[in-house]
């Protein structure tokens, strides 16, 4: 079985190399059936990794502990549901299952797009299977899941060798979220290769629309979700599991999973401006690459041991192909940018810093300054090493000194930015869209004010969530209220009706209200007090004051 | 006119973060270095937030001091810690174990650390490795 699970992968390698050559050479011949072939080759290639992640799905089952991957990370004792966890508890079958999830969205978006953009999915095609590509190559060759244990002999042959147990799975990881935690978060990192696909293959053919955009709003909006998701289950096993007392402790895994995320929410905004107003072009396109560079950043911070961290895999030597790999993503697709400049000129200027524009290219600027200052202080003591050759790290202090004025500007913007009208807007409404949102908030300061809180942060905080909260609530309120003058709908309806007549606008202040939820739960860590201490019998302690 | 106040808005917000980042910086900075390393530039740590890594030294903690002391090693340095933090010592604390300590140097020459952080001795892993695969 490890035999026909290895084959599958190497099979797999071979049918992407394939499918990426054809792909180009379809395209530049203009041969459909060329093409055509290179998309079969693809959807075999699936079908390999499928069968190779069954294989290492079997050989756990069945405790085939000849296997280094099964011997390391799982036991005889181990409950079923965590021996599914097991695959992915160590890192060559962590990596089975990364390869194994690209081959599937691949084929997914291949499939979807069969007989639409003929011309763009050569190119796209393209672009996905070098991703595949590379990460099946050091699956394969530099991780395998399928490798067997050897031992030497007194006479020096080598002898296979089966211990009568594994290793186990590390009691940590024995949680829930384990088992779904990080496909959720693999789906988050990887889905943003099919964006940036398209958007390579928009540069390439010179169609720097928005059909690129349009036709991945779906993945990346998935994506996005999942990675979000994927972030939370995180802060949720660190809460329950490690004894930090917290679920967020920016550690540099933590942080590698965020970054993608923000750029990723920086992403999904601007192009919202690209699509209606034909503005940053260049922007955008900047933006996608960073957002799934990233992702495999965070994948190369887990795997390569570059800094050192708690849910970091240990040093697996793979950290050069990836620096490699990442660099030469980030020069092609740079030179590709700069080779197509001149068609990618905005159709438009900014009107008016009041202005929906205005509100989503702050937000962009915020989100990306956050993301930056994550990256630095991340990679700080790999640059300090660099530099002056002692390593000097930054911890919480500096991530939150940074990161919580950017957080409250960006819940501003979330509050503000819907209330502005695209191109330019007036005092007078603004003041009508401002009343009621504005006066809550300042009941809300009053009322906790009053309650003898002078903790800034959670004032400011509190006083801003109440601000979106109402200015949610209206913007369905207003709608609704409409609906049912002109349509005769009750008002329950109406709400329901409205959201799905128009589900960007009220599905994206669905999103908007569970951003709220999430500041106003981590501004409750203003009040977090957190004690350690060894107690005789008897002795007490006080907590607070 | 418009992109004046723009660009002139976008810098006050990059400005101002980026103030906040050095304050942030200069508050949570610590030196990340081994033993060895400590004790070749030892005089130019003082005063400031180290992070000191190394394994402890088997059968040199002192529990019956006031402050808990030991000793920590890397390849061919030694250096005496004192524990004066508050909190509770990691059960993953023991001889021999690989041990983070932060703090910074004391009047006497020790090592004042206020926080420890320990890791299992990674000997296991290496003896099964060596077991299986060589």
């Amino acid at each position: 079985m490890a035999e026909f699970g290895n084959f599958c992968l190497l099979f797999a390698l071979c049918l992407s190399l394939y499918a990426l050559f054809a792909a180009l050479i379809g395209a530049s011949q203009r041969q459909p059936r060329i093409v055509k072939s290179a998309e079969k080759a693809a959807f075999a290639a699936a079908g390999c990794t499928t069968l190779s992640f069954a294989a290492l799905l079997y050989l756990t089952f069945t405790n085939d502990f000849s296997i280094s991957h099964i011997a390391e990370s799982s036991s005889r004792d181990l409950a079923v549901f965590y021996k599914i966890a097991a695959i992915w508890g160590a890192h060559d079958g962590s990596m089975l299952l990364w390869v194994f999830f690209t081959a599937l969205l691949c084929a997914i978006v291949i499939y979807q797009n069969r007989s639409r953009y003929r011309d763009m999915m050569p190119y796209v095609l393209a672009v996905l299977m070098i991703d595949l590509c590379f990460f099946l190559s050091l699956n394969f060759f530099l991780s395998n899941p399928f490798k067997q244990l050897t031992q030497v002999l007194a006479d020096g042959t080598l002898q296979k060798f089966m211990p009568a147990d594994g290793r186990g799975l590390n009691p940590l990881l024995q949680h829930w979220a384990m088992v779904i935690h990080p496909p959720i978060l693999y789906l988050g990192f990887i889905g943003f290769l099919i964006p940036f696909a398209f958007a390579i293959a928009a540069l390439i053919t010179g169609q720097i629309g928005t059909t690129w955009i349009r036709t991945t709003r779906r993945w990346t909006l998935l994506t996005w979700l999942l990675l979000g998701a994927g972030l939370l289950l995180g802060g949720k096993w660190a809460y329950v599991v490690l004894g930090w007392g917290g679920y967020w402790g920016w550690d540099p895994v933590e942080n590698s999973s965020l970054m993608p995320w923000l750029m990723g929410t920086a992403f999904l905004h601007s192009v919202i401006i690209q699509e209606r107003r034909g503005m940053l072009k260049i922007w955008n396109t900047i933006l996608i690459m960073l957002t799934y560079l990233l992702g495999v950043f965070g994948t190369f911070i887990t795997r390569s041991g570059v800094v050192s961290s708690v849910h970091a895999f240990s040093d697996s030597g793979l950290g050069h192909f990836f620096l490699i790999y990442m660099a030469a993503v980030l020069i092609a697709s740079l030179g590709l940018i700069a080779a197509r400049r001149s068609i990618m000129k905005s159709e438009r200027q900014l009107d008016s810093l009041l202005s929906r524009e205005s509100a989503f290219v702050f937000n962009n600027l915020v989100l990306v300054a956050a993301c930056l200052a994550v990256f630095f202080g991340t990679m700080f003591p790999v640059f300090s090493k660099w530099i002056t050759g002692v390593q000097i790290t930054l911890d919480a202090p500096f991530f939150n000194k940074i990161n919580i004025p950017i957080g409250l500007i960006l819940l501003l913007l979330t509050g503000v930015g819907p209330l502005f009208a695209w191109r330019k807007t007036s005092l007078e409404s603004l003041r009508r869209a401002f009343f009621w949102p504005a006066i809550s908030a300042a009941v809300v300061v009053a009322v906790v004010f009053i309650g003898g809180i002078r903790h800034f942060y959670f004032i400011i905080c509190m006083a801003l969530c109440t601000f979106v909260l109402v200015s949610i609530v209206e913007e369905f309120f207003k709608g609704a209220l409409v609906r049912r003058e002109t349509k005769g709908e009750s008002f329950a309806a109406a709400v329901v009706n409205l959201t799905l007549k128009n589900k960007r606008r009220y599905g994206g202040y669905i999103v908007h209200f569970s951003i709220v939820m999430i500041f106003a739960g981590l501004a409750g860590n203003a009040f977090n007090r957190e004690t350690k201490a060894q107690l005789a019998t008897g002795q007490e302690l006080r907590i607070g004051s | 006119m418009a992109r004046m106040k723009f660009i002139v808005g976008g810098a006050v917000i990059v400005a101002a973060l980026a103030w906040m980042g050095f304050v942030g910086f200069q508050e949570s900075k610590a030196y990340y270095i081994t033993v060895d390393e400590y004790a070749s530039m030892a005089g130019d740590l003082h005063g400031k937030t180290v992070k000191l890594a190394g394994d402890v030294v088997a059968g040199s903690i002192d529990r019956t001091k006031p402050r808990m002391e030991f000793i920590i090693e890397s390849r061919t340095n030694k250096i005496k810690v004192r524990y004066i933090g508050t909190d509770i010592i990691p059960d993953t604390f023991k001889d021999g174990s690989k041990a983070l300590v932060e703090g910074n140097i004391a009047g006497d020459g020790a090592f004042e650390a206020r926080r420890i952080e320990a890791k299992c001795a990674s000997k296991y892993e290496a003896e099964y490795k060596k077991r299986s695969s060589s």
